[in-house]
C-alpha cells in the first residue's frame, strides 16, 4: 500500500524541450486552476468591500476601496469566536477519541486471528459508507431516550448536547479510520509484536508502546482528514442540536444568513472566516491530507 | 537532472508481493491479555454498532409504522407497508426527489468524472509546478458544502453575481437559484467543483500504481498513446474505477448540505435526504414516512457498499 505512493518516479527519458503541446498543456493547467480558484478569490474580493460600494456599483466592478471591516462585522455579528468553541469542543475530543478507538480495533484485526476477523472489518467499513440520513430519524429519537447528568447537557439527554454529537462522529468516522490504520498495521511485520510477546510484553503494551508510534504518519494523515470532515459537519448538528446557540460554527452559518440578509459581502466574509481553520490546515498539512486520502482508497 | 541516471529500484519485488511466512496466529493469552483485547475491540464495536447500525435497523422498523417521534413507543401504530405505498403512490416530493438524486448521481459521475481523470493524466508526468496545480485544484475539497453553498451563491445571486455579470445578462438577469428549471443544475456545477480534486486525487494514485512496463509494452507494439491509455491503463485501472464509482454514488445519496443552505431543499431542489431530515426538522413529523424514505435510501446504497466490499477484501480472502 505505501508503496504506491512511495515508488520512484519514472526516469524522464525525453529533455525537456518548449514544444507547443507543453505551451498549451500548461496554458489548459492554468486556466483550469484559475477557475477553480475564482470562486474563492470572488469571494475575497468580495468581503473587501464595503455594502455602499457594491450596492452603487455592483460587484462586477472595480473596488473603490478595500477594507477588513467586513471581516470584524462578522466576527462580532456573527458571534464568530462563540460558535468557534462550540465547534472545538465537538471536533477535538472527537478526533482523539475516533483515532484511539480505531486504532485499538485495527490492532486487534490485524494481529491477531479470530474468525469474525474480517466481518469485524467489514462492518465498520461498511457503517462508515451509509449515508447518514439512514441512521439519521432512529438516532434523534434514541439520543432523546439517553439521560445523562445535567451537568454534561442542560436538556438531560443527548439532545442538544455536544457529548451527544462527539458520540456520532465517534461511531460514524471510526468506519473509515479503523480501515486506514488495519490496512497499514497489516504492513508492519508480525515478528515485530511476536517478538515483544515473547520479551514478556502484555498486549496492551504492545499496542500502547510498539504498534502506535509506528503509525505515527497514518495517524498524522488521518488526524488531518478527520479534522477536516468532523469541522465540516453540518448534518449531525442540524439534527441533534436544536439550540441554534450551541451549533458548531458550520452549521450556524444557516443563523448568520438571516442576521446578514442582503449583505452579501458581509457573508463573504463570514464565510471565509469559516472556511479559514480548514484552509490552514490543508496548506500547512496537504501532505498528509492528501496521503490520508490516497490510503483510504487504494490499496495493495 | 540526476534522475535520469537513476535506475528504477528494486525491479524484482515490485511484482512478487512481499513475502509472509506466518499470518497473524491465534495464541494463547493470558486471562489479562484476553481481557484487554476484548475490551479494545468490544468498546468501539459497542459505540459503533449502538450508534450506527442499531439505528439503521431502527429505520427498518420504524418504516413500518405511523408515530409522531414525539410520544412514547406505546403509540407506535403498525401499519405494515403503508408507507411505501404511500410514498410511491402519492408523497407529491417523492418521485422528484428521486429524479433529482438521479440526476445528481448522473451528472457527477460524468463531469468530475471525466475532468477528474483527464487532470490526473495531465498531471501524472514530469511538469513543471505539478504540486502547485494540484494545490489548487484539491483546495476546494477541504470546504464544507455548506460552505460551497454560501460561496457560491454569490456567484449565482441575480443582482450582481459574477456570473450574470460575466455573461452580460445584467440587464435580463437569471434567476440561477430561484428558477426551479435550473437550480438544480446550477447546485450541481457547485458540487461538481467539490468533487473534481477528489476524483482527480484518486485517479492520480491509481495511475502512479500502474505498472510502467505494461506501459512500455504497449509502446512498443506500437500502441499510440490514446491507444495505451484506454486499452491498457485505463482497463488496469478497474480497482480505482470501483472506488470512484461507490464514492460518487454514497456522495450523490447522501446530498443535502448544499442544498439545504440554499434553500432548504424546495423549489426544484427536493432531495431524498431532505425528504427525511424535514420529518425532524421540518414542520410536519411523519417518522413512518421518513423512515421508508431513508429505507429507500439504505436498499440503494447497500448495492454499492457490497460491491466496495467485494472489491477491497476479496483479495484478502485469496492470501
Amino acid at each position: 500500500m505505501t508503496a504506491t505512493l512511495e515508488r520512484p518516479s519514472v526516469p524522464v527519458v525525453k529533455k525537456r524541450v518548449v514544444t507547443p503541446a507543453r505551451v498549451a498543456l500548461h496554458t489548459f493547467l492554468i486556466l483550469t486552476c484559475l477557475m477553480t480558484l475564482a470562486p474563492l478569490l470572488w469571494a475575497v474580493y468580495a468581503s473587501l468591500r464595503t455594502y455602499e460600494d457594491t450596492s452603487v456599483n455592483g460587484y462586477f466592478s472595480v473596488a473603490k476601496s478595500l477594507t477588513f471591516d467586513n471581516f470584524a462585522k462578522a466576527w462580532e455579528i456573527g458571534e464568530l469566536p462563540h460558535f468557534y468553541w462550540n465547534t472545538f469542543l465537538i471536533t477535538i475530543p472527537a478526533l482523539v477519541i475516533t483515532l484511539l478507538l480505531s486504532s485499538m480495533i485495527a490492532f486487534g484485526v490485524s494481529r491477531f486471528s479470530f474468525k469474525f476477523n474480517l466481518l469485524l472489518l467489514m462492518l465498520f467499513t461498511a457503517g462508515n459508507l451509509l449515508p447518514q440520513q439512514v441512521i439519521v430519524t432512529p438516532l434523534w429519537r434514541l439520543y432523546r431516550l439517553i439521560e445523562v447528568p445535567e451537568w454534561i447537557s442542560a436538556s438531560g439527554s443527548l439532545i442538544d448536547s455536544p457529548l451527544g454529537v462527539v458520540l456520532i462522529h465517534i461511531a460514524f468516522q471510526s468506519g473509515f479510520c479503523t480501515f486506514v490504520l488495519s490496512n497499514y498495521m497489516k504492513t508492519i511485520p508480525y515478528e515485530l509484536t511476536e517478538a515483544a510477546r515473547v520479551d514478556g510484553a502484555s498486549v496492551f503494551r504492545q499496542y500502547w508502546q510498539l504498534t502506535l508510534p509506528l503509525c505515527r504518519p497514518v495517524l498524522a494523515a488521518l488526524a488531518t482528514l478527520e479534522f477536516t470532515w468532523i469541522y465540516n459537519d453540518f448534518l449531525w448538528a442540524l439534527v441533534l442540536i436544536q439550540d441554534g446557540d450551541k451549533m458548531p460554527v458550520t452549521s450556524a452559518l444557516q443563523n448568520l444568513k438571516g442576521t446578514f440578509f442582503t449583505d452579501n459581502n458581509l457573508i463573504a466574509a463570514g464565510s471565509l472566516l469559516v472556511a479559514l481553520p480548514t484552509l490552514v490546515v490543508f496548506f500547512v498539512l496537504q501532505r498528509q491530507f492528501v496521503g490520508g486520502l490516497t490510503l483510504g482508497s487504494t490499496k495493495g | 537532472m540526476t534522475a535520469l541516471q537513476e535506475k528504477p529500484k528494486a525491479v524484482a519485488p515490485q511484482g512478487s508481493p512481499p513475502r509472509r511466512r506466518r499470518g497473524p496466529r491465534a495464541t494463547a493469552l493470558a486471562g489479562t491479555d484476553k481481557l484487554v483485547l476484548g475490551l479494545m475491540l468490544g468498546i468501539p464495536t459497542f459505540v459503533h454498532v449502538l450508534f450506527v447500525w442499531i439505528p439503521t435497523l431502527g429505520s427498518v422498523a420504524l418504516s413500518f409504522s405511523r408515530w409522531n417521534g414525539i410520544g412514547g413507543f406505546e403509540d407506535i401504530e403498525w401499519i405494515g407497508v403503508g408507507n411505501y405505498v404511500e410514498i410511491f403512490t402519492e408523497y407529491p416530493r417523492f418521485w422528484p426527489a428521486v429524479q433529482h438524486n438521479l440526476i445528481w448521481l448522473v451528472f457527477l459521475l460524468i463531469v468530475p468524472t471525466c475532468a477528474g481523470l483527464l487532470l490526473a493524466v495531465l498531471l501524472d508526468r514530469e511538469i513543471k509546478g505539478s504540486r502547485i496545480y494540484q494545490s489548487a485544484l484539491y483546495m476546494p475539497m477541504v470546504l464544507s458544502l455548506a460552505l460551497v453553498g454560501f460561496i457560491w451563491q454569490l456567484i449565482y445571486t441575480p443582482d450582481g453575481g459574477l456570473l450574470n455579470s460575466v455573461l452580460g445578462l445584467t440587464d435580463n438577469p437569471v434567476d440561477w437559484i430561484g428558477d426551479s428549471d435550473i437550480n438544480l443544475y446550477a447546485v450541481l456545477v457547485a458540487a461538481a467543483w467539490r468533487h473534481t480534486g477528489y476524483i482527480m486525487l484518486l485517479y492520480l494514485a491509481g495511475l502512479k500504481s500502474v505498472d510502467p512496463a505494461l506501459k512500455e509494452a504497449a509502446a512498443l507494439d506500437g500502441a499510440s498513446a490514446t491507444q495505451t491509455f484506454f486499452r491498457v491503463t485505463f482497463p488496469v485501472m478497474k480497482p480505482v474505477n470501483i472506488v470512484v464509482l461507490v464514492v460518487t454514488v454514497i456522495e450523490a445519496l447522501r446530498a443535502f448540505d448544499i442544498v439545504y443552505v440554499i434553500n432548504k431543499g424546495r423549489n426544484g431542489l427536493e432531495l431524498l435526504s431532505v425528504l427525511v431530515t424535514d420529518n425532524i426538522i421540518g414542520e410536519a413529523s411523519r417518522i413512518g414516512r421518513g423512515s421508508a424514505v431513508a429505507v429507500i435510501l439504505l436498499t440503494i446504497s447497500l448495492g454499492f457498499i457490497i460491491t466496495y466490499l467485494y472489491q477491497v477484501f476479496s483479495k484478502e480472502n485469496r492470501t
